[in-house]
């Protein structure tokens, strides 16, 4: 079907205001937060409701058209970035109501376009708690979230989103609505195949309605804030802190590098020649957590920190935080380009992955600024540069080929939480194994014979 | 059709300062125009995205983008919350300059910009002749407010329920001064702006009253022109030009201490934006330029911070009032406290805050007369939070946004009055 006749169909669906055609609509979803080359879409699509979301993906397959679903397009791996060949892109911002939150039964239904910030103040107001908190979660949806397992500062004790997803119903390629999960705890009926949704970016299938766990509240919380002049004791305390049976709902690292640049930034109180500062915060019932805050200063201080403090309300508590919350954008501003990356390592091999991302740093003169989750080893080196700038990029690509080769041997893994996408496809394999790739490929096929849902993603190559 | 090559070029000057966005999309959560239409290419990233594309010849469609580029209020939300920095309101303005100035002006534009802002002496005497002719055509239909809507004219205006130009405007109700410091010492130049000059000259009259009472010396010189701000969003930088060298003119021939101003708008445009775009200016109109923007204060700053009046709480508040944030006043001038501590300098008012005091009214200039539909849209949910505060009026340092809250509280049949906080303080004084 030519574009036209194809366009009047898809605006018999999902009507004409919500079919954009024109360059500068389409040229505005050739991209995400990724610092990768955009593509530009042949069609982008609004469906309001879920009917309409699968007569789009069927109209897709039908027509051999490759399509991209784009929550908020915070991903950064290029997963929204669409395929050259005519693709569509589907938005799911339409479809952003809360079904359901259900209080006694302790979960929630939601359309895939709800904002995770949206979603988890709705559900405080209900007196519970949805834990899952990526840094980008004022305009992120939980679609997306569910699509790429993003995680967050809370991770360590209350884990990731594929922790909190209870089932997600989809659409397949032909417009079939996939069931999955269910609102109780248990459930083994079939497949697991809500879990195999979780991570996929859309190469799976298209999420319509997603059912999330919620859980109570911690009722008291206490942070506070280590200072090290030397990364091994900050990566010694973290690990005396869980040998003593105590999980802390955060525990961020910043690295020399973050550090100084958080100080010209915004001028957080730290001693710029720290080669490390850990935030640490500990929640549950109250009297638990007044015994682990002081349990966690006591270690620190014997592992060697040169100093600790501790936040005595929550004036102070949230002063200890603006030196995280203050990381990316001091980062950020520092160079026209940022490229965030991912890597993660077990949380022992922290001090190792710090020494090699500085080694690789000075190597390909580059400013590298770490930061990110010590608490289960999911770090952030962010390079500093001037993608404009092709022979500085070009050491840019050098350096993180590198850093993912270290995380590897360390028994890392390329991502803990951003996801594939276009970005990091190549290395699958090397992570993983030719079968791991050979398995998933035809996994994909049998799914999406015609290759359809986001081609070129995770996986590569589209057929 | 413009050559797209040269507009490439000249936008390429923009280049350095758009790839400071990392297009981490983060904008979407506070832009008022995204959160009604939900389109990328309304929000910032989706915006700087187009321009980038448009420098580097990879759009062709130039029109297209200058319509997305005009579909923004300026409000400035998004730079106060960028965690990149980006210098938006510099790209904005310019690209709209460069953009505008490319693709020349639709003629309405331009007769207004043109033909009537830069000649301060016709424009006021144009408008004295639309006052005498203004009740034949339109009818009031809120009292409380002031409100008028017009069938005749709804062609033109739509369902609007405007303010009618005042009977008499501020510049025919008091002559020009120049008047030596009083007891405080201090002499300022009055610039009220065009909306209180001639839609809200009472507001004019409580700064005069305020001023006086505080023994404030005041120059307020005859025929000022408009700020600019009109012709700087439209990206007329002729008019902008002819404006801006006007009004230093015309302020550079007395000595003051500060210039003062009731709008949170002409403040923002002076103190901010003339500098940001006097790039080209000779040495010697930049000196003059930050000799005067040095000075420029908010009346509510200047009365809190200079004059030191404070609030005033004997728990004996018999009104309530509630407080909207301009984007002008807090996300540009950072001025929040102080014109709250001038409502609560009148032991009568009591502020009682509502939901999201700093989200944007909608109003956002001409951005009203070419997108009134997501303006009022914007725009009522500013009328639900007021009315949900349960305050009895609502009170704003920026005549623009005391003029689109007039139009979303009267189309609702609201009866809310619509204050400055320099009039609810004036009450107090002799
Ligand atoms: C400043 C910043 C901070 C960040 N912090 C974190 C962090 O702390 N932790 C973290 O994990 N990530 C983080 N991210 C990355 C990103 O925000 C997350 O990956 C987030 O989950 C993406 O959500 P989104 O709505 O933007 O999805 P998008 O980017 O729009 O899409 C992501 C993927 O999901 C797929 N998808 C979306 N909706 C559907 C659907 N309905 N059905 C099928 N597939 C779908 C898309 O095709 C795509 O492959 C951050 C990003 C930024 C810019
Ligand atoms: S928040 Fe700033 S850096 Fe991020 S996309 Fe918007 S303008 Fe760009
Ligand atoms: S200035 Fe206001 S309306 Fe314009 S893009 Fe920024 S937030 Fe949106």
């Amino acid at each position: 079907m030519t574009t036209d006749a194809l366009t009047k169909e898809f605006q018999a669906i999902v009507g004409n205001e919500n079919v954009m055609v024109s360059e500068a609509d389409r040229q505005s979803y050739s991209y995400d937060a990724a610092v990768l080359e955009p593509v530009v879409p042949a069609l982008v699509l609004r469906p309001e409701t879920t009917e309409a979301l699968g007569k789009c993906v069927k109209l897709c397959n039908d027509n051999d058209r490759p399509l991209t679903v784009r929550g908020a397009g915070t991903n950064l791996s290029g997963g929204t970035i669409p395929d050259p060949r005519g693709g569509v892109v589907i938005l799911t911002n339409s479809l952003n109501k809360i079904l359901e939150i259900n209080e006694q039964d302790l979960y929630a239904v939601v359309q895939p376009g709800v904002v995770t910030a949206t979603f988890a103040a709705e559900v405080a107001k209900r007196g519970l708690f949805y834990p899952p908190d990526p840094g980008s979660q004022a305009v992120s949806t939980l679609g997306g979230n569910v699509a790429e397992n993003a995680g967050g500062l809370r991770g360590l004790k209350y884990g990731v989103t594929k922790d909190y997803v209870m089932g997600v119903d989809f659409f397949d390629v032909d417009g079939g609505l996939v069931k999955s999960g269910s609102r109780t705890v248990k459930c083994v009926t079939g497949y697991n195949l809500g879990g195999l949704m979780i991570a996929s970016e859309g190469t799976l299938g298209v999420f319509a309605e997603i059912t999330l766990k919620l859980v109570p509240p911690p009722a008291a919380q206490k942070a506070m804030m280590a200072i090290y002049d030397n990364v091994d004791k900050a990566s010694e305390s973290v690990a005396a802190i869980i040998a003593n049976k105590i999980v802390p709902c955060t525990l961020e690292f910043l690295d020399n590098a973050t550090i100084r640049y958080v100080e010209d930034f915004c001028k957080a109180g730290l001693p710029t020649d720290a080669q490390a500062v850990l935030l640490i915060e500990v929640d549950g019932h109250p009297v638990q957590v007044e015994e682990d805050a002081a349990k966690v200063v006591e270690l620190c201080k014997k592992v060697g920190a040169s100093e600790v403090k501790m936040a005595e309300d929550a004036a102070q508590r949230d002063a200890l935080w603006t030196a995280r919350r203050a990381a990316l954008p001091a980062l950020a501003r520092a160079r026209p380009t940022t490229v965030l990356e991912d890597a993660t390592v077990p949380r022992s091999k922290i001090p190792a992955m710090i020494k090699a991302i500085n080694e690789i740093a000075a190597k390909y003169k580059l400013d590298i600024g770490t930061f990110g989750h010590a608490g289960d080893g999911n770090l952030h080196p962010t390079i500093m540069c001037d993608r404009r700038d092709k022979e500085e990029f070009h050491r840019v690509e050098a350096a993180v080929d590198e850093i993912f080769d270290v995380a590897i041997s360390l028994k890392g893994t390329l991502s803990g939480e951003h996801g594939i996408g276009l970005a990091k496809s190549k290395w699958m394999e090397k992570e993983t194994s030719r079968a791991t790739i050979e398995y998933s490929r035809r996994m994909k096929k049998s799914i999406d014979p015609k290759s359809i849902l986001n081609p070129g993603k995770i996986i590569a190559g589209r057929g | 059709m413009p050559d797209v090559k040269q507009l490439a070029r000249l936008l390429m000057e923009l280049d350095d300062q758009m790839a400071t966005c990392m297009k981490c999309g983060m904008c979407q959560a506070v832009c008022p125009v995204f959160a009604e239409t939900m389109r990328e290419a309304d929000v910032t990233r989706g915006k700087i995205a187009l321009l980038e594309n448009l420098a580097h010849e990879m759009i062709k469609d130039a029109a297209g983008v200058q319509d997305k580029l005009n579909k923004c209020l300026l409000c400035g939300s998004c730079a106060a919350s960028c965690p990149s920095g980006v210098k938006i309101m510099d790209i904005f303005l310019k690209a709209r300059a460069i953009v505008n100035g490319y693709m020349g002006l639709s003629p309405a534009k331009r007769a207004v910009l043109r033909g009537m802002l830069t000649r301060p002496r016709l424009f006021n005497a144009l408008l004295g002749m639309a006052e005498t002719f203004q009740g034949l055509f339109t009818k009031p239909v809120n009292d409380v407010i002031g409100s008028s809507c017009s069938k005749m004219l709804s062609p033109v205006i739509g369902d609007r329920h405007f303010l009618p130009l005042a009977k008499t405007p501020l510049h025919n109700a008091v002559k020009p001064m120049n008047t030596a410091p009083g007891a405080s010492g201090l002499k300022v130049a009055f610039f009220p702006g065009c909306l209180v000059d001639k839609i809200f000259p009472r507001v004019g009259h409580a700064v005069l009253k305020v001023l006086a009472h505080h023994g404030v010396g005041v120059y307020l010189p005859d025929a000022q022109a408009c700020c600019g701000i009109p012709a700087a969003a439209s990206g007329d930088q002729d008019s902008y030009d002819k404006l801006v060298r006007y009004n230093v003119d015309l302020f550079s021939k007395e000595n003051f201490d500060y210039l003062v101003t009731p709008c949170g708008t002409c403040t923002a445009t002076i103190k901010d934006i003339w500098p940001k775009l006097s790039d080209a200016y000779p040495a010697e109109l930049k000196a003059r330029i930050s000799s005067i923007t040095e000075r420029t204060m908010d009346i509510n700053a200047f009365l809190v911070d200079v004059i030191g009046v404070q609030a005033v709480e004997n728990g004996k508040a018999t009104h309530t009032v509630t407080f909207h944030d301009s984007c002008h006043l807090k996300k540009s001038l950072g001025v929040s406290a102080q014109p709250r501590t001038l409502i609560k300098a009148n032991p009568d008012y009591q502020v009682v805050e509502m939901k999201e005091a700093d989200r944007c009214c909608g109003n956002g200039g001409s951005f009203n007369l070419y997108h009134y539909e997501i303006s009022k849209q914007i725009g009522r949910r500013k009328r639900d939070n007021i009315v949900a505060s349960g305050a009895e009026m609502v009170s704003t340092g920026c005549p623009a946004c005391m003029m689109q809250i007039s139009d979303m509280l009267s189309q609702a049949g609201d009866n809310k009055p619509v204050r400055h906080p320099v009039e609810i303080y004036a009450e107090t004084l002799p």
